[in-house]
């Protein structure tokens, strides 16, 4: 099983969104839905101060709750990946994956009725590309590759920076990262 | 009655039922996956900014699917900003201006009216001719922002007339490019020719890189934070390049001069300027150590609120650096109305550290020689814009907005006639309500070029309906910059609704007014395709890489002890200014302090939002889906002496009276006790702009105080002042 | 001071600005799966007991009103899906990690064993349909058989009641992501919670003195273990992890204490507990019926309770810099 992560520099985004717009654009996400958005922390008393800009999404978590939980099948994981993916066909919108996702990543698609969410792209995953969000980011502060595979971009950076997950004690083993 | 009533177009005469503006995208589902059904790209050049980045234009099933970077392409490298990738919203957007209206008066009242293209050109050809038989061609005034404005100056110039002026000088970056130009002969270019990707050292003074999304500044100043430069950034709020910097120095608003003068003052004492530099390439060094021999970091302490300490450690920090520092210029430097001083000093101290020109300071930029196509000369114009101030700002270069729009008031007012193009002058320059609709009242014509319904229709005669960058072509580009190259843009597809390209309704009007020899093309594209000829490629090439880089002819920095004769009078870097002195002003940035905040009032900081391009795109549904509303921030002791709340909706009153729409209080750290903070752009009073009508507040319309640059005409902006005008309770926008 | 808030304005449908995917249909669903849970096993109960004379609307007639519970139950849950089209994806896996999976299944197993409980009591529960049913032979052999196996039918009816009522609770306990819902007492809560609304059913509609004593006697018991287990509950999620001592703060002192502690606990369990006491000792007896219906409210008070509750303890929770009503401009009429 490969796994897929993501890994975010905190130290270099800027908040700026491009990420959330490439995803529409590149995903066709309907108006009013989102499947990633921008998180900013700061911390201090003015003028001692620190921010931190995080692009959230999905964690693709090797533990995914929103999968053991579905009733259906409809939310797995993509061709032995840690992808998880939602198959419109077999989801019958009782939003059990909704209320198992510690992180509220996943969303009702209007007007259809199923449940919706992150992909990692795997459409492009699949061709070799980077997912929309990484490829559009100005900052390049975000990265995408498998955590197999020791030389990869996602790899070398964990190894040499410190980074954070959301929630660890959720014990979802989330796979987007974030440089600190 | 006004001759002219603005009009918010809501009172369209067809306007009938509108439908609504969701499922833009088609409510498109994830299924079928994206990129299964038939794909094509094309070339374009981002017009969501003025940056001008080079992308590709994805059609699936010929329905737009997205825009990305261009690869090739020096200005984005490869990718495209928020707003850039959130083009096509642009084109999507229902509230697009869709065909030609014109102002007529039905029933006593005036409305906008739908005409044909013929009804609407032949009436501005007809007010044309009639202006410049009764007063001259040169009373027609263009006023312009963006790249599609080469067709209308194009058109006026060979109609007798080069009266111009653009917000981007007087309301922008030209206190910044006469600063630089008065100090070492150039300006600081745009894109701006920092070489911060070679930096070890990065200076930013009120410039808010990556909340302005400037691409390639926001790209290169990431590549020197990877590897590991030192960013020093002056501003008084927490902003997000404060947040990455190793000093923030949050500084007392008003008083970066002092400190700029203080860092000279430093880098002389402590003979940790380039002296080799100084000695070779400038003039009045003496003159200026004895200058800012007082501006010691103690004094200067005083007033900025810096502690010396850390003056001396960041003039320091700067000089190991050097000559790889860049003290950047910003962009929009239209600040207190000492503004050219101050960018001067900013060039000065660049000076000091060497690093104009040199790698890791500033490059210089090389453009392509693209040969103009064969056109016979432009008719000389009798009179020249600077003519409508006389005596005024004499080292303007060019128009001054807030100039021309004065000299457009009254029966006998210089300007008789307006052509606007993609400018939305109520928001752009400052308190300007009145004078624009005084204006509006005694022009003889009044003609806007726009794609949005924005508040400068309003006041038009004819509104003339563009189509977006995506639906035409335009100039080839062909901007300075580490190697000379040219991007094409070309429609992806066909004019939606009634709307035209730019070069047609341009040549539509000139063939009108008999000017055909100035426009012997059918299709723009032949031009483009000449002019690719000349250099080696053509269109068909460029229609499939939208981007050609050529090599250098020059070198990019000065080499080791080249001599130079630079574009002063004095063949030199001019630290002291003659030519200042001799037109009465100080020939060296002299510090002023700035006016106290009266009581119970806040200064007004505004600035942008990385979402949106000023008011361009607030109603872009995609844009608007990412941040639909600015906030007002405000610190937490303020926020408490005046009982605010995360989320409360509050009005904003300047001293004169002016009352804001309502804006969403944010109460934050990053702004200090004694200024707010609001992102411009907002606050729209189009109701034809469905989204953004009504939505947040205008920091321009509450700007009272406005100090005007005497050697250039800018319009500074940052000596305002706002209170709370409280609502009674949190809610829907009105 | 800490400042953590979204930046892009997000407004995705039963997410923001907080989690609202479930209301009165799943909590109604609950409340209905539970009854029926508690019908089947005093059914059972009665049965095995031996009580048909003590109890003769429990042995004869209750157990017609378990299917009829469960499929209102089932349409309320129908009624809650978003893609209903799709709703028979149910029924195409089993997937054994999802309480949701089982409870699908589990639904299926009791819609036959509850029929054959009906039909084993249905000559005496419901005399006027016996020229029907003995009209035809099938039918006729049928309930012969049934009532030849009464017992063991009711032997198979226990634990099937047991896994349906326990199940609406493990239902909920097994989302880790709600902190409030993650306590292993849930299933026994709910499960006893059933109990106790089947018991004060049976004291309600029975037209029999010595039934209505008898359950009402039950149900005192059921009532009592009930706030046992909230007990326990409780401390399990006063002993869990800051976000558990977080979720448990939004019923002491948070938005849904008085919910919690006044409709359900006061009166939905405290209540009825003092009035079926005084009933018991022949004080109040005109204030009979008033006690099982409290119960009954009680007990769809706690699934809502647990619904609302559980859905606003999270381990995300971001303010957002926009007002929610900007987004609104931007949907379809």
């Amino acid at each position: 099983m490969t796994r897929y992560a993501m890994v975010i520099d905190t130290k270099t985004c800027i908040g700026c969104g491009d990420c959330v717009v490439a995803c529409k654009t590149e995903n066709k996400v309907p108006d009013g839905l989102n499947r990633d958005w921008i998180v900013e922390l700061t911390r201090g008393t003015y003028p001692r101060l620190e921010t931190e800009f995080r692009s959230e999404r999905c964690n693709h978590c090797s533990n995914p709750t929103c999968v053991t939980l579905c009733p259906t099948g409809a939310s797995h994981l993509w061709n032995q990946t840690n992808i998880v993916l939602v198959d419109a066909d077999k989801c019958t919108g009782c939003k059990a994956c909704i209320a198992a996702c510690p992180y509220d990543a996943r969303l009702v698609m209007h007007p259809d009725g199923y449940v919706d969410k992150c992909t990692f792209c795997h459409h492009r995953v699949e061709q070799g590309l980077d997912p929309a969000c990484v490829s559009s980011c100005p900052t390049r502060c975000m990265h995408f590759g498998s955590l197999d595979d020791p030389g990869s971009s996602v790899s070398e950076l964990l190894q040499t920076r410190k980074y954070k997950v959301l929630n660890p004690e959720t014990g979802n083993e989330p796979n987007v990262y974030y440089l600190t | 009655m006004k001759r002219r009533e603005f009009i918010k177009l809501s009172s369209l005469l067809s306007a009938g039922a509108v439908a609504s503006p969701g499922f833009l995208l088609g409510g498109c589902a994830a299924k079928p996956l994206p990129g299964t059904g038939k794909v094509t790209t094309t070339p374009t050049i981002c017009d969501m900014c003025f940056w001008k980045c080079a992308g590709t234009v994805y059609k699936e099933d010929d329905e737009l699917w997205k825009i990305t970077g261009n690869v090739d392409d020096l200005h984005c490298g490869g990718r495209l900003c928020t707003r850039g990738t959130g083009g096509p919203g642009a084109y999507l957007d229902p509230d697009r201006l869709k065909t030609p209206l014109m102002r007529k008066t039905i029933d006593g009242r005036q409305l906008f009216v739908e005409v044909s293209w013929d009804e609407a050109l032949d009436f501005v050809a007809g007010k044309m001719k009639s202006i410049a038989e009764k007063h001259g061609p040169e009373k027609l005034l263009m006023l312009n922002h963006g790249a599609g404005s080469s067709h209308f100056r194009h058109l006026l110039r060979a109609y007798g007339s080069d009266s111009h002026a653009e917000p981007a000088f007087a309301q922008c970056r030209g206190p910044r490019d006469v600063g630089f130009n008065l100090t070492v002969g150039e300006s600081a270019s745009s894109p701006e020719r920092t070489d911060m990707a070679h930096a070890r050292c990065i200076v930013l003074i009120g410039s808010h890189i990556g909340e302005n999304l400037h691409n390639g500044q926001v790209q290169t100043l990431t590549e020197a934070l990877n590897s590991g430069a030192t960013l020093i950034t002056v501003d008084p709020r927490f902003s997000v390049p404060a947040g990455k910097s190793k000093h923030w120095l949050p500084i007392r608003p008003g008083t970066d001069l002092a400190l700029l003068l203080s860092w000279m003052h430093v880098l002389i004492e402590e003979d940790l300027y380039d002296r080799d530099y100084v000695e070779r390439y400038t003039f009045g060094l003496e003159q200026l150590r004895e200058h800012v021999r007082s501006y010691t970091p103690e004094w200067v302490y005083l007033e900025t609120g810096i502690k010396p300490g850390v003056i001396r450690e960041t003039a320091r920090e700067m000089a190991k650096a050097a000559p790889a520092t860049v003290v950047h210029p910003g962009r929009h430097a239209t600040w207190y109305g000492d503004d050219t001083q101050r960018s001067r000093a900013v060039a000065m101290l660049n000076v000091l550290l060497g690093s104009w020109n040199r790698k890791g300071g500033f490059y210089k930029p090389e453009k392509v020689k693209l040969p103009d196509y064969p056109l016979p000369e432009y008719p000389k114009p009798k009179l020249r814009t600077r003519d409508a101030y006389p005596g005024k700002w004499p080292f303007a270069p060019q128009g001054v907005t807030n100039g021309v729009i004065e000299a457009s008031v009254g029966e006998d007012a210089f300007f008789k006639g307006w052509l606007v193009y993609g400018t939305n002058l109520p928001q752009t320059i400052p308190n300007i309500t009145n004078t624009l609709e005084a204006a509006a009242n005694s022009l003889e014509l009044v003609v806007v070029v726009e794609t949005m319904p924005s508040e400068m229709t309003g006041y038009a005669d004819v509104i003339l309906p563009e189509c977006t960058y995506l639906e035409r072509y335009d100039e080839l580009r062909n901007s300075g910059e580490r190697h000379p190259s040219l991007a094409l843009r070309m429609p992806a597809f066909e004019p939606k609704y009634d709307s035209k390209p730019g070069w047609w309704i341009a040549k539509q009007l000139g063939h009108r007014l008999g000017l055909h020899k100035y426009f012997p093309w059918e299709d723009f594209s032949e031009k483009l395709d000449w002019q690719l000829r000349q250099v080696g490629s053509s269109l068909e090439e460029m229609q499939k890489i939208g981007v050609k880089n050529f090599p250098r002819k020059t070198p990019m920095y000065f080499h080791e002890g080249e001599p130079v004769r630079f574009r002063t009078p004095s063949r030199k870097i001019e630290l002291y200014s003659q030519q200042l002195a001799d037109k009465g002003f100080d020939p060296m940035p002299v510090y002023t302090p700035p006016e106290p905040v009266p009581r119970g009032f806040y200064r007004l900081n505004y600035g942008r939002m990385p979402a949106h391009t000023f008011g361009k795109t607030t109603n872009n549904p995609l844009l608007y889906q990412l941040a639909p509303e600015n906030q007002i921030w405000v610190n937490p002791l303020v926020a408490s002496e005046w009982q605010l709340e995360n989320g409360d909706y509050v009005r904003l009153g300047s001293p004169n009276g002016v009352v804001s729409n309502r804006v969403r209080v944010r109460v934050t750290e990053r702004i200090g006790p004694d200024s707010v903070f609001m992102a411009h752009g907002f606050g729209h009073r189009s109701k034809r702009l469905r989204l953004t009508a009504g939505v947040g507040a205008d920091d321009s319309s509450l700007m009272h105080n406005i100090k005007v640059d005497p050697i250039m005409g800018g319009t500074g902006m940052r000596a305002n002042f706002v209170t709370f005008v409280k609502e009674g309770e949190a809610g829907a926008a009105s | 001071m800490k400042e953590e808030l979204l930046v892009t304005a997000r407004s995705n449908e039963l997410i923001d600005p907080g989690l609202h995917i479930w209301t009165w249909e799943v909590a109604m669903y609950l409340f209905l799966g539970g009854l029926t849970a508690g019908i089947m096993i005093f059914a059972a109960y009665v049965t095995l007991a031996r009580k048909d004379d003590e109890a003769p609307f429990a042995a004869t007639q209750l157990a017609l009103l378990a299917p009829i519970a469960l499929s209102l139950g089932m349409t309320t849950l129908f009624l809650d899906l978003e893609h209903k089209l799709f709703v028979f994806r149910f029924y195409t896996a089993f997937e054994p990690t999802s309480p949701m999976s089982w409870g699908a299944w589990i639904l299926l197993l009791i819609y036959p064993v509850t029929t054959l409980q009906i039909l084993a009591t249905l000559r005496r529960g419901f005399p006027v349909v016996v020229p029907y049913v003995d009209r035809w032979s099938i039918p006729r052999a049928v309930i012969d058989w049934c009532e030849n196996h009464r017992r063991q039918i009711a032997l198979v009816a226990v634990p099937s009641g047991i896994a349906l009522g326990i199940y609406t609770g493990i239902l909920l306990s097994a989302f880790s992501a709600r902190p409030f819902w993650n306590s292993g007492v849930l299933g026994p809560l709910f499960l006893i919670s059933g109990l106790s609304t089947a018991a004060a059913l049976v004291a309600l509609v029975s037209r029999e003195k010595r039934e209505k004593e008898m359950f009402t006697r039950l149900d005192l018991v059921l009532i009592s273990a009930e706030l046992a287990l909230v007990g326990l509950f409780l401390i399990s999620l006063a002993t869990g992890t800051a976000k558990h001592i977080e979720a448990l703060q939004s019923i002491t002192g948070g938005p849904y204490t008085m919910v919690f502690w006044v409709l359900f606990v006061g009166i939905g369990l405290l209540v009825p507990l003092l009035l079926e006491m005084l009933e018991m000792r022949g004080v109040g007896k005109s204030l009979a019926l008033l006690a099982p219906v409290l119960v009954l409210i009680g007990g769809y008070a706690l699934r809502q309770v647990m619904i609302d509750v559980g859905q606003d303890s999270t381990w995300t929770r971001y303010p957002s810099q926009y007002s929610a009503e900007m987004l609104e401009r931007m949907e379809p009429n």
